[in-house]
């Protein structure tokens, strides 16, 4: 992937592309959620195609990773990610959000093969996450376990269970990371239940932290090159929501709004350039 | 009951090393066997119910066999959306273990009563619903559980529950027991009701009534055809049952009934749908609601 030249363009190259095709679903399905789907896609391009030991089908197996997207409504993403990746096709991608398709607006374990967790309900994924993480502890197993939160999701009192136990346990082969995107489903996080210092608390709920551009491919891959050994990891991303098209970004109404004609074909300039 | 319980469970523990034991910081004392045995297995979560069921889907998606226990209110209606999601969609094998059946806390107040769990339990898509009669039961629900596929949901009574069987019975998950055969007036039980419903049997044999009582240890998968061979026999039907009347056993056993064409007399005893606010401990709290013995027997034979 990597060339001295632009060490990390191919996967800004292939950004792009998960961009568009995101628009396209979302566009195509009137579908809600871009501006979610859009901030995450960095993160996951990173981990499907530089970070995550997995096989082609995207199949987590006994040594494999295993990855959950516990901010659900983000599975826009993910799909593109995963078609991209060849772990799913043209036809199941076509089948989103459609009467009798193949995938809905939350991530579904018995409707695709490589999807490990059905989520959609905020504040459940990093508790299985922590199940998945202790069992190969347990067993002595080398795969790594990758949640990735969105911030509004903190606001649920359940994250911060998972957050104690996994922190008490050591589980040093799960990884946290928070898509802050500062918006939430009705305004900014700030004004709603205030975040901050967000590195800070799981810092000191016993965490190793980084807090880095959730947009900048050097940062990503250089986050993962320094996972500490002997606690969890969380690697909070800011982020923008919309990421990506000028007039989505940072803007909560892209919560909710699927693209009309004209901004669909703005938005596709945007990306495409 | 959970000493019976967790006690076949530490057998089989000690075996095979795909179960798991979680536990939301309840059960002093009940799992010092089974953490000595293999600590690694075992773990007190800590007072996050929400999280220990998380946990247990996530342990569960990764081949273990694991049991959740805490008492009922905080394990079902706590994390009653983990159950939901995590547990029940994924159809994993995860057993929950709630203690606490109906007023087996009494004392302790609201907070600490299991009312409405079994209607809330057999509402979900895959999860099977076990409520064990006696101690003895509960060991067979404990052995019967390892195997089972899917999510269980097992209801234990309180410690020191009286003993129905006199041995141990043949207990099959999703198979009726007929506990005595009469004729004309069958009693559908379970948990703490099949004792009480056995010693209201004998007050009502006393004015010529011979009922027959049929365990329903098993509340989902629900044993249709039992009901519908006592149905056809039996021109009296009554449920009894320490869980909100609504909800429950009795609204199962209706729901058969009335799809089934059920013609004769029915009736539901349980948990009023709405409490006062007695204080007292589980026998003074049966006796306030109406599910002791001699108030089971009143009901009834009001009824002829």
């Amino acid at each position: 992937m990597k060339n001295k030249k632009n060490e990390y363009g191919e996967l800004g190259i292939l950004s792009r592309k998960i961009r568009l095709s995101v628009l396209d679903m979302i566009h195509r399905t009137k579908s809600p959620h871009i501006g979610s789907s859009l901030s995450a896609v960095d993160i996951l391009v990173a981990l499907y195609f530089e970070i995550m030991n997995i096989d082609p089908k995207g199949q987590c197996g006994k040594n494999k990773d295993r990855f959950i997207l516990s901010k659900g409504h983000a599975c826009a993403a993910l799909y593109a990610v995963m078609a991209e990746r060849g772990i799913i096709d043209a036809d199941t991608i076509n089948g989103f959000a459609r009467n009798g398709g193949a995938l809905e607006q939350h991530p579904n374990k018995h409707h695709c093969e490589g999807i490990e967790v059905s989520t959609g309900s905020l504040g459940h994924g990093l508790s299985i996450g922590a199940g998945m993480a202790l069992s190969g502890k347990v067993d002595r197993k080398a795969y790594k376990v990758y949640v990735l939160l969105s911030d509004g999701e903190m606001n649920e009192g359940s994250v911060w269970e998972a957050v104690m136990f996994a922190a008490h346990q050591g589980l040093d082969n799960l990884i946290a990371l928070v898509d802050a995107n500062k918006i939430q489903a009705m305004g900014c996080t700030k004004d709603i239940i205030g975040l901050d210092p967000i590195s800070e608390k799981w810092r000191s709920f016993g965490w190793h932290v980084q807090d880095i551009d959730g947009h900048d491919f050097r940062e990503i891959i250089n986050a993962f090159k320094n996972i500490m050994p002997g606690k969890p990891n969380a690697i909070i991303l800011n982020t923008s929501k919309g990421k990506g098209v000028s007039f989505m970004e940072n803007n909560v109404l892209w919560h909710y709004r699927s693209p009309d004609e004209v901004e669909y074909r703005d938005a596709r300039k945007e990306l495409a350039k | 009951m959970r000493s019976a319980f967790f006690g076949e469970i530490e057998k089989i523990y000690k075996r095979r090393n795909d179960i798991f034991v979680l536990t939301a910081d309840l059960g002093y004392k009940l799992f010092d066997a089974i953490k000595n045995a293999s600590p690694e297995r075992f773990c007190n979560i800590g007072v996050a119910e929400q999280n220990m069921v998380g946990v247990a889907a996530g342990l569960a998606l990764s081949g273990k066999n694991v049991y959740c226990y805490t008492i009922i209110p905080f394990l079902v209606m706590r994390a009653y959306e983990q159950i939901r999601v995590d547990v029940d969609y994924h159809n994993l094998d995860v057993k929950l273990v709630g203690a606490g059946a109906g007023f087996s806390y009494g004392f302790e107040g609201i907070t600490h009563l299991g009312l409405e769990d079994l209607g809330m339990m057999r509402a979900l898509q895959n999860t099977s619903v076990v409520v064990p009669a006696d101690p003895l039961e509960a060991a067979c629900a404990a052995k019967a559980s390892v195997n089972y596929k899917g999510p269980l949901y097992i209801r234990l009574g309180q410690t020191g529950a009286p003993s129905v069987h006199e041995g141990p019975p043949a207990f099959d998950i999703g198979k009726a027991m007929v506990i005595k055969e009469g004729k004309g007036l069958a009693i559908f039980c379970n948990g703490s009701m099949v004792y009480a419903s056995k010693l209201a049997a004998d007050m009502l044999s006393k004015k010529g009534i011979s009922p027959t009582i049929v365990n329903m240890h098993t509340l989902k998968p629900l044993d249709t055809d039992t009901i519908g061979s006592i149905a056809e026999t039996h021109g009296n039907i009554f449920t009894v049952e320490e869980h909100n009347v609504n909800g429950g056993l009795g609204s199962a056993i209706a729901e058969v009934l009335l799809e089934k064409g059920y013609k004769g007399r029915f009736k539901r005893i349980g948990i009023p749908p709405k409490l006062g606010y007695e204080v007292g401990n589980a026998d003074h709290l049966r006796q306030a609601y109406g599910l002791t013995p001699e108030s089971i027997f009143k009901k009834i034979s009001e009824s002829f």
